[in-house]
């Protein structure tokens, strides 16, 4: 069994990202990111405010276009595709969005049940079902009649999930599951998402600021920062490293305060006053 | 010098834009004509209900505002024309620039108030809350799946209301001929119609069909380019009615003119 599951993980990569570069107008965001994901791994992306992970994230969906660079998922490069190959993609894949992104004019069930009678010939009867399949697997049997308005930010995040999986998705993305969560609802969502992880093998590519929950469910993680990958590795690996960068980041240290006007006045300029280096 | 380039800058900009609404509206003619016979169907039952909302719901105070326009053309009219004895062509006066340019123009305009504000406000709040990604990560186009449901309901029912909108405004008409100028209500109807001729009716109803595919590309293409934010949802409904009325009147020019030289041959 055990033997079984280290096979699958080992598989060939169902993302690899070479080269990656984003901009937004002139500026870059994302400076050459490269990396490989493999089937049947939660990989966990990491990193600031800022620091560009969910501009991969949107790169990787197909919401952004890489400037340069390639990005293989299932063997085609989405940095080149057609619309039409985009779409064939992105049936096989789901995304839960950060603050869950359900049609606020569509009930709970109407919003999860969307993607399979857009794309699919299923009978209502049939769909039916599966919406309640999908809503049990994420704890919310019985909410198919609700308005997302009327649910919290925990049951919305997990109704998001179950939208996501509406299609039996390969890939899973997930855009900071922990975000404006309490931690015991947080938890509940990590829950789920190592339950999904468990129970159906899927690939699950999380990008998330929060510590705690990263290392619990992630395989792998890769650490990003000012749009660069600045470590990579399991999560022993990463606990272990001694990379400065990754040390700040896990122990969370605050970027080194400027507390004499001197070097404020050298943050500013960018240049050392001349004759008062003596005093630092 | 500068101030030619500036305007260069600004016609570019100009036509950049007119050139973003077309090819949304394209796209969305797409989705209507050429896409459910490739197995993509139309979202009919989201077109009626946004029909209902777009036509039947502005019923009440498009009736209110063209009677009273009606009333004030007859009373505009009639001061002028009673200085030469000739009050009985307020009939005609009324009926005719209802029909040609009222009718058409204040129906878009209530239109662009209560719809376009309202498509560009929905489209751009969808957008800050990711539900537009949602909706393109789910591999469902948000042009056919928002977009062209509103251009159906407003290309439908954009010359219903104008038509309602002609016959509320020379009613209105009638209340000032029949209680000043000697007109009894039957008479000034059919003074109404006689002046009309079919061409009247429908080169307005063909500028209301135009105005209603601008308004609705107006306001879902605010809504589309709405920034992060919830102050920049009211930014591109502000825009989206300014744009909508300056628009608007272009094509009211554009069709007016082109009617004007094709009826004089």
């Amino acid at each position: 069994m055990e033997k079984e599951q280290t096979i699958s993980v080992d598989a060939e990569p169902v993302i690899s990202l070479r080269d990656l570069r984003v901009s937004y107008g002139d500026r870059e965001i994302l400076h050459g990111i490269g990396f490989d994901v493999k089937r049947g791994e939660t990989m966990v992306i990491l990193g600031g405010s800022g620091s560009g992970k969910s501009t991969l994230l949107r790169t990787l969906v197909g919401l952004e276009r890489p400037s340069s660079g390639q990005i293989w998922i299932k063997g085609r490069d989405i940095a080149v595709i057609s619309q039409a190959e985009m779409d064939e993609i992105r049936r096989r894949i789901g995304m839960s969005f950060q603050g869950g992104a359900l049609f606020g004019s569509m009930t709970v069930g109407e919003n999860v049940a969307l993607p399979l009678r857009e794309h699919t010939q299923l009978e209502d009867s049939t769909i039916e079902i599966m919406l309640r399949l999908k809503l049990e697997q994420v704890g919310l049997e019985g909410f198919e009649y609700y308005m997302p308005s009327q649910l919290s930010g925990g049951m919305k995040k997990r109704a998001a999930v179950a939208r996501a999986l509406a299609m039996d998705p390969e890939i899973l993305f997930f855009d900071e599951p922990s975000a404006g969560l309490d931690p015991i609802i947080a938890a509940g969502i990590d829950q789920l998402i190592m339950e999904l992880k468990s129970a159906f093998r899927m690939t699950i590519i999380v990008v998330t600021h929060e510590l705690a929950s990263a290392f619990l469910i992630a395989d792998r993680m890769v650490l990003i920062d000012k749009g660069n990958i600045v470590a990579i590795g399991t999560t022993e690996e990463m606990r272990s490293s001694t990379q400065p960068r990754v040390r700040q980041f896990l122990d969370r240290v605050a970027e080194p305060e400027v507390t004499q006007e001197l070097d404020y006045l050298q943050m500013l300029t960018m240049e050392r006053p001349s004759g008062r280096a003596s005093r630092k | 010098m500068q101030l030619a380039s500036q305007i260069g800058a600004s016609v570019t900009n100009g036509l950049g834009y007119i050139g973003s609404l077309a090819s949304l509206g394209g796209r969305a003619a797409y989705y209507t004509f050429v896409a459910p016979f490739r197995g993509k169907p139309l979202r009919l039952q989201r077109a009626i209900s946004q029909a209902m909302d777009v036509g039947v719901r502005a019923l009440p105070i498009l009736s209110l505002i063209t009677f009273f326009i009606g009333l004030i053309l007859a009373l505009q009219a009639a001061y002028e024309l009673r200085k030469f004895g000739a009050i009985n062509i307020v009939a005609t006066a009324v009926a005719l620039s209802m029909t040609r340019e009222l009718g058409p123009l204040i129906t878009a305009i209530v239109v662009i108030g209560r719809s376009g504000s309202a498509f560009a406000a929905e489209i751009g709040t969808m957008k800050v809350t990711e539900e537009i990604d949602a909706l393109e990560t789910m591999a469902i186009s948000p042009i056919r799946f928002l977009v062209t449901p509103k251009f159906l309901a407003m290309m439908v029912m954009l010359p219903c209301l104008t038509i309602w909108a002609n016959a509320m405004g020379i009613l209105g008409g009638s209340l000032f001929g029949v209680s000043q100028a000697d007109f009894t209500f039957g008479r000034y109807i059919q003074a109404s119609v006689d002046s009309l001729f079919l061409r009247d009716i429908t080169t307005g109803l063909i500028k209301s069909v135009m105005f209603g595919i601008t308004i609705t590309a107006v306001g879902c293409f605010e809504g589309l380019s709405t920034g992060a934010g919830a102050e920049e949802v009211g930014r591109s409904t502000t825009r989206a009615v300014v744009m909508s009325i300056f628009l608007v009147v272009v094509v009211d020019l554009i069709f007016t003119t082109l009617f004007f030289f094709v009826s004089e041959r």
